[in-house]
């Protein structure tokens, strides 16, 4: 039985996390994502849970250790975002290389400089090809059960790769909201505990992390793309199980009002849910408009949002990152390869909008929707790339 | 004390890796596996030992060993210690299981002392182990914080304004007691019993350890491989590299040098310090002897033995 309780996106994160009993977490605080640690720190204080929890001195050394404790055989959670995301890059990679189900929370936030502590995707979009799969949250709800969903995925032994679950800084981390939250009994029976194929163990030596010269390296690397696929396969499995427990669905894609919509807007995270307030508005005044909101975004899922929008005449991507000298923002690049790679020619044009905190206004979106009725009228883009809500 | 007919023959850390001829890495982990206390974990950093002993589809390693980054042997076993401390609170298992971290000097005294400070300041029950062969020698004989005043690599060339490393070397073991451990100690692979006394010591520490290991290199230091022992041992016997422990607030001297050899003893037969010997440089010849006396004092007075 599932009841319903008032949380902010950290704290979601944090009981999420409690609820999975994971065996170690380590982490360091940063603004926005501090609350997660300090939580988890009073769980522990209490003795609510039986985790073993490092307050370590950096993002690195978090990443680090939770790397030893996952090769270990634990279940491990983190949390970070921003400069400490950048700080952890470098064992992003190693995470993945060495097939680690570690799960992080990261309260997405801009980069310096200008050090700024507000929400963009500049963090996670920096580390986009760190071979982690990527999920997207729209609100407080979706933090709590992406958790719970990402230890299911990632550590599937067909999968065995990290995994961050994405939520806007401030927008959701400091939001309350009422949620509903499962019975931990629930939440054990659904995650069960780890199963651990290889692992740093005494009875049965293994080498980890060998060197692979071009003899072997490239094997790996393609080992690690298959893992990204099978994945995409788990996933709809793992969602299709979480519903049935929840009674929450998850899919790869959000789709709304875009059965016979002309123009649609594609984006990550928050906004999605103005967003689709705005279309409704206008569909109220008989623009046809429709929403597509991926919670999955890496590995990407091409085909649905293909499918998704197979009808739409004109497409604007909302991007809240630059991906400087770039023709397009992150996610943009990433649909026009998926139309264009299918022989799909739509006009589509880019926005990029809302770096380090700035507010977009339901104006903004209805002049966005507005621009995209106006291209699908006309079958031509007019600006591949357009800064909303800045002074130019 | 160890005898060698009570060491287990039992090998570890196989031939078969290819570190160079003459180095001192895989003596020291042969050392080190031969006094180990029951099930362990070793992790190592990049360097010379992870490229050599690991090779796939080929590993040297008969205990579970991880290769991670350059700078993070220290909280990756942070990591691993906690999981098992976890897995004893659960109950999933029962035993004690070691850890050991070993790393070269460029990954402790420079890049990782950050990751290092934080566990020791933490406290997690592990023994760190630094190979220390004075230079960053994997990428090619460049300096490090352990490289000595006077030595010549190939960021801190001998020229003919500058001769070597303008810089003393870091204390890093100093560093490490002033984080208020239990044990920590100096240690070459010539004197083996000595060395093999300490890491069990610092095996059974009940909290972070750390040994500092001289690893003579003969590549980077520029010596006949035949002469990693002797000149571990002139290390030593010159009172170049003074064996002593730490434990529980006391030091001691655990190898005495009542009549030392002359520095040169041990400077000439490396090539690293050959420009030292050029008259022109004599002031600076003569501030590595005073350097090398000052240190034997200050480690003496440590030892209260001054």
């Amino acid at each position: 039985m599932s009841k319903v309780i008032g949380l902010s996106g950290n704290e979601a994160a944090a009981y999420a996390a409690k609820q999975s009993k994971v065996d170690v977490v380590a982490a360091y605080p940063i603004t926005p994502q501090t609350i997660i640690v300090e939580r988890f720190s009073e769980y522990v204080a209490n003795g609510e849970v039986e985790t073993e929890f490092i307050c370590v001195e950096s993002e690195h050394s978090a990443m680090s250790a939770c790397i030893g404790a996952s090769l270990a055989g634990a279940r491990v959670f983190t949390a970070t975002c921003s400069q400490g995301l950048a700080l952890m890059h470098e064992m992003l990679y190693i995470a993945s290389g060495l097939r680690l189900p570690i799960v992080m929370a990261v309260a997405n936030r801009a980069l310096s400089a200008p050090i700024n502590i507000h929400c963009d995707h500049s963090d996670m979009m920096g580390s986009r090809d760190c071979g982690w799969i990527q999920v997207f949250c729209e609100n407080v709800q979706e933090v709590y059960d992406w958790i719970i969903q990402a230890f299911k995925l990632s550590e599937d032994l067909n999968v065995l790769l990290p995994m961050a679950v994405n939520f806007d800084g401030f927008t959701i981390s400091h939001a309350m909201e009422d949620i509903k939250v499962l019975e931990d009994e629930e939440v054990e029976a659904f995650l069960s505990t780890r199963k651990v194929k290889y692992k740093l163990d005494p009875n049965e030596p293994m080498t980890f992390g060998a060197l692979m010269l071009p003899d072997y390296y490239f094997e790996a690397k393609r080992q690690q793309e298959e893992a990204m696929k099978k994945a995409y396969e788990k996933y709809i499995d793992v969602v299709k199980e979480y519903e049935k427990l929840s009674g929450r669905a998850y899919n790869y894609l959000h789709e709304f009002m875009l059965e016979d919509a002309e123009a649609a807007i594609i984006c990550l995270g928050s906004t999605t849910g103005l967003v689709r307030q705005v279309a409704k508005k206008l569909r109220g005044e008989g623009k046809k408009v429709g929403v597509l909101k991926p919670w999955l975004f890496r590995p990407f899922p091409s085909k649905e949002v293909l499918k998704a929008l197979e009808n739409i005449k004109s497409l604007a991507v909302l991007d809240r990152a630059i991906s400087f000298g770039a023709p397009f923002g992150p996610l943009c690049s990433d649909i026009m390869a998926t139309f264009f790679s299918e022989g799909k020619i739509i006009p589509i044009f880019n926005v990029i909008y809302g770096l380090g905190g700035r507010e977009i206004t339901p104006k903004e979106i209805e002049e966005i929707f507005n621009l995209a009725l106006k291209t699908a009228k006309r079958g031509k883009v007019e600006e591949k790339v357009k800064f909303i809500g800045v002074r130019e | 004390m160890y005898a060698l007919k009570d060491l287990p023959k039992e090998e570890l850390f196989t031939s078969g890796h290819r570190l160079c001829a003459g180095c001192a890495h895989p003596i020291s982990v042969r050392m080190v596996t031969k006094v180990l206390r029951g099930p362990t974990v070793i992790v190592s950093t990049t360097g010379c030992l992870e490229v050599s002993s690991s090779i796939y589809p080929h590993t040297a390693w008969k205990v579970p060993w991880v290769h991670i980054a350059f700078e993070n042997g220290a909280a990756v076993a942070s990591g691993i210690e906690a999981a098992f401390k976890a897995f004893k609170r659960k109950g999933i298992i029962d035993k004690n299981v070691d850890i050991i971290a070993i790393c070269g000097d460029g990954g402790t005294y420079d890049i990782g002392i950050q990751a290092i400070s934080g566990a020791l300041e933490r406290k997690h029950d592990f023994v760190y182990i630094c190979h220390d062969n004075e230079a960053y020698m994997n990428t090619g004989i460049q300096r490090s914080g352990a490289t000595p005043k006077g030595a010549a690599t190939t960021t801190s060339p001998a020229g003919k304004k500058i001769p070597g490393k303008p810089e003393w070397k870091k204390d890093f073991i100093g560093i490490c007691i002033a984080h208020g451990i239990e044990y920590a100690a100096t240690a070459t692979p010539a004197y083996w019993g000595d060395y093999l006394m300490k890491i069990r010591k610092a095996i059974e520490v009940d909290g972070p350890a750390v040994i500092n290991v001289l690893t003579p290199c003969p590549l980077g230091w520029r010596y006949e491989p035949k002469d990693t022992i002797k000149i571990s041992r002139l290390a030593v016997l010159t009172r170049y590299f003074p064996l002593y422990e730490y434990e529980r607030g006391r030091y001691k001297l655990t190898i005495k040098v009542p009549k030392p050899l002359p520095v040169e003893e041990f400077l000439k037969i490396q090539g690293r310090f050959r420009h030292l010997f050029n008259p022109e440089f004599k002031k600076e010849l003569d501030e590595v002897k005073y350097y090398v006396e000052e240190n034997w004092n200050r480690i003496l007075k440590l030892c209260g033995e001054a």
